[in-house]
């Protein structure tokens, strides 16, 4: 996990009340981003009765398999449906998304052109404009166009992500050397095919990041589809939650479905967070240094 | 949009009369096919940048001076006329409006420094090197991170929900009752929520930023006699502005857009109305009311405030920063 293995200079360590009370305040901390998904496996876990009883953490009256069997059954497997959109929105949507992004960062990197910074500095704009904002025009515009309902209206929308322009221009500056490049052209291989053979490899640890943080924005992504959805069948999870917790408010057998799919929901994303550790955390850093 | 990328290269030697040298020619072929390259590679994002951001920023600004007007008691025909600045009058003047600002600017307050200084805060307390396991604390303050928005803030409404919440049974039991989603604690609970969502990412990025503080300088601190707190708060601290102002921008943008918790919060309680914030305002504007001139007004104002906000801390923290500079 740390790339730092020694701790900081010895001589700067606090003294031993300090040390007790960094430990509290970092352990306290820690209970309070932990015990809220504890509660959520507890929860998911319990059976129905027992979630509204009143000892949620004595340990038992347990039925995970029937409620995850609950959950793929409810309202004719919708479900599995919700999940399988999420990851194509999501795991598709965030793969073609970063490869477009850094691409052009790369080019932002390594071509001069005329109006260069101009064009960098709207790329910039763009990250800071309120997704809110963009909703209604881009409802309209997808009613204007007919795909409005469909998977197109969600899947377009959310390739782009100017952020990773900006990832894709530092990692280039970091990782693609200018020596390779011209390496290459006096090889006489032309300019796309030294993209896709050489630089993009080296930029293989950035495309993963930017991957990853589009893929947990497309994954978290709700006010999107909510405004170009109606079809149920074309929800992603996030949104699918939302409606049958609204649901809940009226039909309270939706509450153990809604918490074991909130389970479900999470997990992708921090298996994705697991495996690739060592790349996002890299992608934090390029993001900070400026 | 990428067209203008070739168009600002010199243009084929034919027309210009006197013929190129040789190596210049060469020189002309390999930049044009550079400039080649590189409008492929940036024309697949800037079609993107042109369909889901020019053409509807424009689309906002466009529509906010129209409105859909129906003559003869709303029996004719619809047609769309141009009001002006009457849609922005009216967002302006709509109570409703200007309390969700409020709401905003009190969110805001209240999240943004708490957000700030607790993620500084926890990664200064890591970086100091005393915390066992801090790999293990690392991800354990990082793991909501992976928890999307809606359920977070699911997971947090059955925490306040009375029947449901262990945390409510338990202070039942010390005989402290709260109402977690009344009229003083919603705000504050919504606060709660993003701040559970995203203290640990903060944290990393902090922590990030302070492994790249250079040891010989945290060594000269220390030499120099400065304690624990003082090289964290005096000799770290300034050393990861850059990140700290990157942070706060962040949080102040995706504060301003305040919408997943109080929408989700609002299934469950009366406190939350349909208009709590500008972005349920404009959602409500739109497909409730259809009022889409009134929406565009509200989004270009939303979008406004964002923009001068992100820019006064931009010039508000590279002016500090120089002031800091010229002190040294």
């Amino acid at each position: 996990m740390s790339s730092r293995t020694t701790a900081g200079p010895t001589a700067a360590r606090p003294g031993l009340l300090g040390r007790a009370t960094v430990r509290l305040v970092v352990g306290v901390s820690v209970l309070y981003t932990l015990l809220p998904v504890l509660w959520l496996v507890l929860a998911a876990a319990k059976n129905r009765d027992a979630l509204f009883g009143s000892d949620l953490f004595a340990l038992r009256d347990f039925s995970p398999v029937q409620n995850v069997r609950d959950l793929f059954a409810m309202d004719g497997g919708l479900y599995g449906r919700w999940y399988a959109n999420s990851l194509l929105y999501a795991v598709l949507g965030a793969a073609l998304g970063a490869l477009i992004s850094v691409a052009c960062g790369y080019a932002f990197d390594k071509y001069r052109f005329r109006h260069k910074e101009k064009l960098f500095g709207l790329v910039l704009a763009a990250v800071m404009v309120p997704q809110t904002v963009l909703a209604l025009p881009l409802y309209l515009i997808a009613s204007e166009t007919g795909v409005v309902n469909t998977f197109w209206a969600v899947f377009v929308p959310v390739l782009f992500n100017p952020f990773g322009v900006y990832l894709g221009r530092i990692f280039s500056q970091g990782y693609v050397p200018g020596e390779v490049l011209e390496a290459a052209r006096m090889d006489g291989a032309g300019e796309l095919t030294t993209y896709v053979r050489v630089a993009l490899r080296m930029l293989a640890p950035g495309v993963v990041t930017v991957f990853l943080f589009q893929l947990t924005a497309i994954w978290n992504n709700f006010f999107l589809p909510m405004v170009m959805l109606s079809d149920q069948d074309l929800y992603p999870v996030s949104l699918g939650l939302y409606a049958w917790n609204s649901a809940a408010t009226t039909s309270p057998e939706y509450y153990p479905v809604v918490i074991m799919g909130s389970l479900l929901a999470v997990l992708p994303l921090i298996l994705a967070f697991v495996l690739l550790q060592r790349f996002w955390r890299s992608g934090l850093t390029a993001g900070s240094v400026k | 949009m990428t067209t203008t990328a070739p168009s600002g290269a010199p243009t084929s030697a034919p027309g210009t009369g006197a013929r190129p040298a040789p190596r210049d020619r060469v020189r002309k072929v390999a930049r044009r096919r550079e400039l080649g390259a590189c409008a492929v590679l940036m024309t697949p994002f800037f079609l993107l940048l042109t369909l889901v951001f020019l053409i509807p920023v424009g689309t906002a600004v466009w529509l906010s001076f129209f409105q859909d007007d129906q003559p003869g008691l709303g029996f004719g025909p619809e047609r769309t006329v141009f009001v002006g600045l009457r849609s922005y009058a009216a967002v302006l003047t709509d109570p409703t409006f200007l309390g969700g600002l409020g709401v905003v600017a009190l969110y805001c307050l209240i999240y943004i420094p708490l957000m700030v200084v607790g993620a500084l805060a926890l990664a200064l307390l890591l970086d100091a090197g005393v915390v066992r396991l801090r790999a293990w604390a690392q991800l354990g303050l990082f793991l909501p991170h992976a928890v999307p928005g809606i359920i977070a803030a699911l997971i947090w409404l059955y925490l306040y929900t009375p029947g449901l919440s262990p945390v409510i049974d338990l202070l039942g039991e010390a005989d402290i009752t709260v109402n977690f989603l009344g009229v003083h604690t919603v705000l504050p609970s919504i606060v709660n929520i993003a701040l559970w969502s995203n203290l640990g990412y903060n944290m990393v990025v902090f922590y990030a930023a302070l492994q790249a503080v250079p040891r010989e300088v945290i060594e000269a601190a220390v030499v120099d006699g400065a304690g624990p707190v003082r090289t964290a708060l005096q000799v770290k601290t300034p050393l990861v502005r850059a990140s700290i102002v990157m942070v706060a921008m962040f949080t102040l943008i995706w504060a301003l857009q305040l919408f997943t918790e109080p929408m989700l919060l609002s299934q469950s309680t009366p406190m939350i109305n349909s208009r709590f914030s500008p972005s349920m305002y404009i959602y409500d504007a739109a497909f409730t009311r259809n009022n889409y001139g009134l929406a565009a007004a509200a989004s270009v104002v939303l979008l406004l405030c964002t923009i001068a906000l992100s820019y006064g801390v931009t010039r508000w923290t590279s002016r500090s920063g120089a002031r800091e500079e010229a002190a040294r």
